[in-house]
């Protein structure tokens, strides 16, 4: 019998400790595949595109909120991919601790400034 | 209880040598994942880039135009061409991260995992993001 599941006890493998990362990478997946059709048929359908048509679209409030969803998505879906690419390809801990913080700081910022020019419009 | 301390010779099976890559045949499906990797990673180190050009396009009419100038007349010391590269880039790893994600999502769900769909759907995934890149970076320099 086991006494202790915690610490260097702790069990490392075995079911679902990925699931709910592999659910969550497929369901962004998705959220921002439906973004781009959505704004591919906006862009095919109507006028000769030029910057009164291109801001139309984001100004819209469903748009803003469906770009914000995206956003957040890809923050989320790049985080898991590129954990998934330090883990796979980088040993030293040290090493890998710096890039996934510096991994994490550029999505975030990115989403930020992202977000900051959606809700400038 | 049998002792299962005792450890036999088993074949130990590790990643191969960073200068076995040019020499490693990879298999369609193989290639389509390893593609998969590097449009992804492409897009991440180039995603302020892309909201630079979101901020540039949406912002004002005046920095609107600073974005469409961006392809034409470059931007600081890079010229308009290779912005347009730049662009290639990102529009063929969108496409391959895409259809490589539809495949993914469509073995899912149809547990279609034979090794011959994979095959099939690997070369069909390289196909139609190569024909679109080449279509729409045809639109992009002509």
């Amino acid at each position: 019998m086991q006494e202790k599941s915690y610490g260097s006890k702790r069990l490392v493998v075995g079911a679902h400790y990925g699931l709910r990362d592999w659910l969550a990478q497929r369901v962004t997946a998705v959220l921002m595949a439906l973004f781009t059709i959505v704004l591919i048929a906006q862009l095919l359908l109507g006028a000769r595109l030029g910057y009164e048509r291109w801001s139309a679209i984001f100004s819209a409030q469903w748009m803003k909120v469906l770009t914000f969803v995206v956003i957040v998505s890809l923050l989320y879906h790049a985080w898991i991919g590129m954990r998934d690419v330090w883990m796979d390809y980088v040993k030293p801990v040290g090493v890998k601790l710096v890039l996934q913080v510096f991994t994490l700081a550029w999505l975030v910022g990115c989403a930020g400034w992202a977000v900051q020019v959606l809700w400038r419009l | 209880m049998a002792d299962t301390t005792q450890t036999q010779e088993r074949p130990v099976y590790r990643n191969i040598h960073i200068l076995q890559i040019v020499s490693y045949r990879l298999p369609p499906a193989g290639i389509v994942s390893i593609l998969h990797r590097v449009s992804g990673v492409l897009m991440f180190l180039l995603l302020p880039f892309v909201i630079w050009l979101f901020d540039v396009s949406l912002t004002s009419e005046i920095s609107y135009e600073r974005f469409t100038s961006t392809f034409i007349a470059g931007v600081g010391w890079l010229p308009g061409w290779f912005m347009k590269l730049v662009a290639l880039a990102l529009i063929w790893a969108y496409l391959h991260h895409f259809i490589a994600g539809v495949r993914h999502l469509w073995m899912d769900v149809a547990h279609s995992v034979s090794k011959e769909e994979g095959h099939l759907s690997a070369l069909s995934t390289l196909a139609s993001s190569a024909m679109l890149t080449i279509g729409l970076g045809y639109k992009l320099f002509f």
